[in-house]
């Protein structure tokens, strides 16, 4: 397994340098060229079909699943080039852990969920103690908020949990292995709003240790859970600022037409 | 308007009682009820019908005549000897079971080979043939199957292992094998189809590679269909009669080893039931086996099926 991604400090998080995309014939981002700070929430936002899922996904390409994308243009997460041939898939999504839009715990007990991507990653997981496995989920759970409520059912299902709590532990899986940025798929849209003030507690809590790209249908929840925010129309960046610059002084008209609901 | 203001008041006085308007499309409707009803029941009445006629035929034998010690421990089937006729049915059990478990050695691997295969890694257009070419291949007819066993493999056998006789274990264990892959590839690959999507997009996220996601995620999650079909196949070993009547040597023996003849319980009725005058010993005898298989391939195939309906429910 290759080592992990070293980077002087300053280089940007996620830098994209002119990256179209194409579903088939179809073009879904048109030289997207963007740097993403580590450390800090950002929040991609735009009209359905603006391309932000999309743009979200090709960081850890795992939007090649699909099997008729076509991509052009770079992408480094950290510096290292992720379609480089050097680099491989699997150091790619070990450094950038991804959450759904549904919550998607596998059919295995919670403990395994945590331990998932560290017994795929980590050469010791075969020979570590159970205390030692025991203490990596017990800091993944707690970081997410979740231990005090599951820590007595641990062996139990994942799928048993409630939509809140799956999506702490798909949060929670994430972590074991250090993954350097965190990829949110509106991880909000299935929860309630009591649970949706819980998770973006959680983004507060985890930003500084990790980078975080959300993608959110909701502008409010962008207005309260991010540094910066991003806005996409039809496949290009549109704008890019401080969160509280964009939503009160946008600098481009269509930017300002969509915060004010004009469209989208 | 006259006609349709009658008409309108004959409906609401119609609809005052309670009654449906009995035009044609009511007559239609229930006609087709009532078909749809009898086809939906008669499985059940079948399956009633043949349990009942099977029993019939071989229960006054097994009440009577039968020493059930004698019919599942004794490896001696004379049914036709003039002076002291037994009915050991053992050598016929063994028969069938070593040929069953020898075709699942041979189909299981390959038939969850071909579902993973099909079902996780061939895309687009070699997906849909070769799904095409195995549901063709469980539509070849048994006897054909047999008909290569007995002219093909049989000839192959004595040569490449220079044993006196092709017609055995190992002939029809390979040919009830390729028999059976086909329906366990289908349901097999049915079974991995149920997996959600969303865990194999979950697992390659977090750095699963192809072979991880599905060892570690679409095999577990996909557990109870795999089992089915594994049943479903060991089911359908048991109940082939043809193909193993032509290419197992049908010749009443313990074997032991893959080059023995044998002769399979299935066999056994098809080859001698012809030949047996209704009512007598011999006749009633067979139904016993008869009675035999029925059980045994009813709680394989029902287990097979609780098995399913086990995923379902989670």
């Amino acid at each position: 397994m290759a080592d992990r991604y070293q980077a002087p400090p300053g280089t940007p998080a996620i830098r994209t340098e002119k990256l179209n995309l194409w579903y088939g014939t179809f073009q879904a981002l048109f030289d997207v060229d963007l740097e993403i700070k580590p450390g800090i929430i950002t929040s991609l936002i735009g009209p359905s079909g603006c391309g932000k899922s999309t743009f979200l996904r090709s960081v850890n390409r795992i939007i090649e699943r699909l099997g008729y994308v076509r991509t052009t243009g770079k992408i480094e997460v950290l510096g290292h080039d992720i379609f480089a041939p050097a680099n491989e898939l699997v150091q790619v999504r070990k450094e950038v852990g991804m959450v759904f839009q549904r919550p998607n715990p596998l059919p295995l007990s919670i403990r395994d969920n945590v331990l998932f991507g560290y017994r795929l990653h980590e050469a010791d997981a075969r020979t570590l103690s159970k205390s030692d496995r025991d203490e990596i989920v017990e800091k993944a759970l707690r970081e997410v908020l979740l231990w005090s409520s599951v820590k007595d059912r641990l062996d139990g299902p994942a799928t048993g949990l409630s939509l809140e709590e799956q999506q702490k532990l798909c949060i929670a899986r994430l972590l074991p292995v250090k993954p350097e940025v965190l990829l949110m798929d509106e991880p909000c849209s299935a929860l309630d709003p009591e649970a949706t003030e819980a998770v973006e507690e959680l983004l507060w809590r985890l930003a500084g240790d990790y980078t975080i790209l959300i993608v959110t249908h909701n502008m409010a929840q962008a207005r309260r859970a991010s540094n910066e925010c991003i806005f996409m129309l039809l496949g290009k960046v549109i704008e890019h600022g401080l969160t509280e610059e964009l939503f009160v002084t946008p600098q481009d008209q269509q930017t300002a037409d969509y915060i004010e609901g004009k469209y989208g | 308007m006259e006609p349709q203001t009658t008409d309108r008041a004959r409906s609401r006085r119609e609809r005052r009682r309670g009654e449906d308007r009995r035009d044609r499309n009511w007559y239609i409707d229930k006609a087709v009820q009532a078909l749809v009803f009898i086809g939906g029941i008669s499985g059940i009445l079948f399956i009633i019908g043949i349990f009942v006629f099977i029993t019939k035929e071989g229960y006054g034998f097994i009440a009577e005549t039968l020493d059930i010690g004698e019919f599942l421990t004794s490896p001696r089937w004379r049914p036709t000897s003039d002076h002291n006729p037994t009915y050991g049915a053992l050598a016929l059990i063994a028969g069938t079971t070593s040929v069953t478990g020898l075709a699942m050695l041979v189909s299981v691997p390959f038939s969850l080979g071909a579902a993973i295969y099909i079902g996780e890694f061939a895309k687009g257009r070699t997906r849909e043939t070769l799904k095409i070419l195995v549901e063709l291949l469980a539509a070849i007819p048994s006897v054909v199957w047999g008909f290569i066993g007995l002219s093909i493999m049989n000839p192959l056998i004595i040569k490449t292992f220079n044993v006196p006789i092709g017609l055995n274990v190992l002939n029809s264990g390979l040919i009830l094998g390729l028999m059976a892959a086909p329906i366990m590839t289908t349901i097999a690959e049915d079974a991995l189809k149920a997996v959600p999507d969303t865990y194999r997009e979950a697992a390659e996220a977090l750095g699963a590679t192809k072979w991880q996601v599905i060892y570690r995620v679409v095999l577990p999650a996909g557990k109870n269909g795999l089992v089915a079909a594994v049943l479903l196949g060991v089911g359908r070993g048991f109940g082939e009669t043809m193909a193993v009547l032509m290419a197992s040597g049908h010749s009443i023996n313990l074997p032991t080893s893959v080059f023995d003849s044998v002769r399979a319980l299935t066999a056994t009725i098809a080859a001698e039931l012809g030949e047996t005058a209704v009512g007598s010993d011999h006749y009633r005898a067979l139904f016993t086996l008869g009675i035999l298989l029925f059980v045994v391939t009813f709680v394989i195939n029902l287990t097979a099926d609780l098995v399913v309906r086990g995923i379902r429910k989670k």
